[in-house]
């Protein structure tokens, strides 16, 4: 399949799909980050997440048709204000969700996957009457568009910079918050033993919440990043959730770094496989070849070496 | 079968003192079998009180009754005048209860500093006591490391640390001595009466160990199928009689 290349081709092909992977790979992160500390914290696999995340997206749209419309000398800067709001609604509706249905489901593995499946469903249905069916996409300001060359033949998309930027600041906020502060040790005791982190002083239940809401927060910031590689339609987050799920198991349910490798070498094969192969095509050569390193790996990429 | 006490209403080591931890009538239950029948139990301030009992007989079911990680049936927990029977685990370590568990629990993947933050949660202070790390010097060399990899000995004075950092008026430990080497057990009771000395907390210790129970406790008990069915105090008690009790 290289053959029709020349060498100097293959190598810029592999440079400008390498960097349309890092734009996928961000939006994974995001979206794997929030599953991997709900996961790790409750046990519980939120079949909703990608809901979450197209929320986060809806919001970015509304936003972008907002400061068109009212604000459009201040349009430059909406992509700011828009994360912020993905962050706080995917946010706020995971802790009312935490509350109103998750709570009551701690400990039954099964059913929480039933609901949050069934909660999934119900969030397109929703999106579908209040956006409409159809796709809807944003508008970007003008100092996102276009590319910046860097060599004769390659160039890379300022918004994709900017996204990569954006996750990776937000990764080591997370990481700083995990492991630097506080509540970051409140978490790590719940995950740890649940009973126990209650004897100690933790309040568990707060912190079951706020770790919920945080977690789908992140998804509604994947949610506007990922307005800028595809567009926004009601079951559009359906497609991502089978590959982050993918990408925490493979990574080592426990593990932030994990998660991130995984999600770098996840998003790297698919989207170089891509350019040569179909999309489809692609997507089983990955697979396989996650299934058949978790074959050799069952614990996936990382674990932590510590007697337990 | 009741050795001192004619009433179990009133505190039997300093008839006058407040109770700071009082049970009554405590029934406590995993799902539909119970397991504590009805326990009865009055601790003075500043008393080291030994709950002694073989195998299965409810000591551990007590403790977690007691943190609130085993609902209660019926009857009632005060600690310090307040009752707490209705509370959270995590509201009654603000009363002023703390746990040591049996086989120590400590977090495995969390280092030995942060281990011992986690029980300054309900303080709201930040820094770990410096007498802390005077007590177990060990800990203060092994701070960085994870929990997890710390020996059996390391983990229970880490353990200990961690109910300590909460500021506790009552302190529960569920066999501490459990895996634990003699010339160390001995070392443990001294560590447990200075630490009662230094700060004027009570402490409850379930024990299968009589010498043990002997050496820290002002008073012992016996459980025996959920239910107590010795009490005496060290002065008056009577080894043999206690033995038997603790022999299958
Ligand atoms: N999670 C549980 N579910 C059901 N029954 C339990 C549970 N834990 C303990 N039991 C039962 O409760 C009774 C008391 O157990 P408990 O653990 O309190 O004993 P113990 O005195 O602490 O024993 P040991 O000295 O072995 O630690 C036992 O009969 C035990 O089988
Ligand atoms: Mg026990």
């Amino acid at each position: 399949m290289f053959g029709d290349y020349s060498l100097a081709d293959l190598s810029s092909i592999f440079v400008m799909q390498g960097f349309a992977g890092l734009i996928l790979f961000s939006v994974y992160v995001l979206m794997a980050l929030g599953l991997a500390i709900i996961f790790g914290q409750m046990g519980v696999i939120n079949m909703a997440h990608g809901e979450f995340m197209i929320l986060g997206a809806y919001v970015t749209y509304l936003c972008s048709t907002f400061f068109q419309t009212y604000l459009p000398s201040l349009f430059g800067a909406y992509f700011f204000v828009a994360m912020a709001l993905a962050f706080l609604a995917s946010g706020a509706m995971g802790m009312l969700v935490e509350w109103a249905l998750i709570r009551h489901l701690y400990k039954r593995p099964l059913d929480t996957l039933l609901a949050t499946w069934g909660l999934s469903l119900i969030l397109q249905q929703a999106y579908r009457t209040i956006f409409g069916p159809r796709e809807v996409g944003v508008e970007l300001p003008s100092w996102m568009m276009g590319s910046i060359p860097v060599t004769d033949s390659i160039e890379v998309q300022i918004n994709g910079l900017f996204v990569i930027a954006v996750t990776t600041v937000i990764t080591l906020g997370v990481a700083v918050l995990m492991y630097r502060s506080r509540f970051g040790a409140q978490i790590r005791a719940v995950m740890g033993n649940r009973p126990m982190a209650g004897a100690v002083g933790i309040d568990t239940e707060k912190v079951d919440r706020t770790t919920f809401g945080l977690g789908c927060g992140i998804a509604g910031i994947a949610g506007s990043a990922f307005t800028m590689i595809g567009s926004t339609g009601p079951t559009s987050g359906q497609l991502y959730i089978v590959d982050t799920f993918l990408i925490v198991v493979f990574g080592g349910a426990a593990s932030l770094l994990g998660t991130i490798a995984s999600a770098f070498s996840i998003s790297q094969t698919q989207s170089t496989l891509e350019f040569f192969l179909s999309g489809s095509m692609a997507k089983v050569l990955t697979l396989l070849a996650v299934v058949g390193i978790l074959m050799l790996r069952p614990q996936g990429l990382f674990t932590l070496k510590v007697r337990r | 079968m009741l050795q001192t006490s004619a009433s179990p209403h009133v505190p039997p080591v300093v008839p006058g003192t407040q109770a700071i931890l009082s049970i009554s009538d405590l029934h406590s239950a995993y799902g539909q079998s119970e397991v504590l029948h009805g326990i009865d139990l009055y601790v003075a301030p500043g008393e080291i009180v030994a709950v002694m009992g073989r195998n299965g007989m409810g000591k551990s079911t007590l403790m977690k009754t007691l943190m609130g990680i085993v609902p209660t049936k019926s009857g009632t927990i005060t600690v310090d005048g307040t009752d707490v029977t209705a509370l959270k685990s995590h509201a009654r370590v603000a009363k002023g209860l703390a746990y040591v568990p049996q086989g120590r629990m400590i977090f495995s993947t969390m280092t030995v500093q942060e281990n011992i933050e986690t029980g300054l949660t309900v303080t709201g202070s930040r820094k770990v006591p410096q007498d802390l790390y005077t007590m177990f010097p060990v800990l203060l060399e092994m701070k960085g490391r994870r929990g997890g990899n710390l020996s059996g000995g390391q983990q229970q004075q880490l353990a200990i640390a961690r109910a300590l950092a909460s500021n506790p008026k009552v302190l529960l430990l569920d066999e501490p001595t459990e895996g634990i080497q003699p010339s160390i057990i001995r070392e443990m009771g001294r560590t447990l009466k200075k630490i009662r000395d230094e700060r004027g907390l009570s402490i409850v210790v379930s024990e299968q160990v009589l010498s043990f129970a002997m050496d820290v406790a002002d008073r012992v008990l016996v459980i025996e199928n959920g239910s107590i069915v010795h009490e005496s105090l060290r002065a008056d008690i009577d080894e043999a009689q206690v033995a038997r009790f603790l022999s299958v």
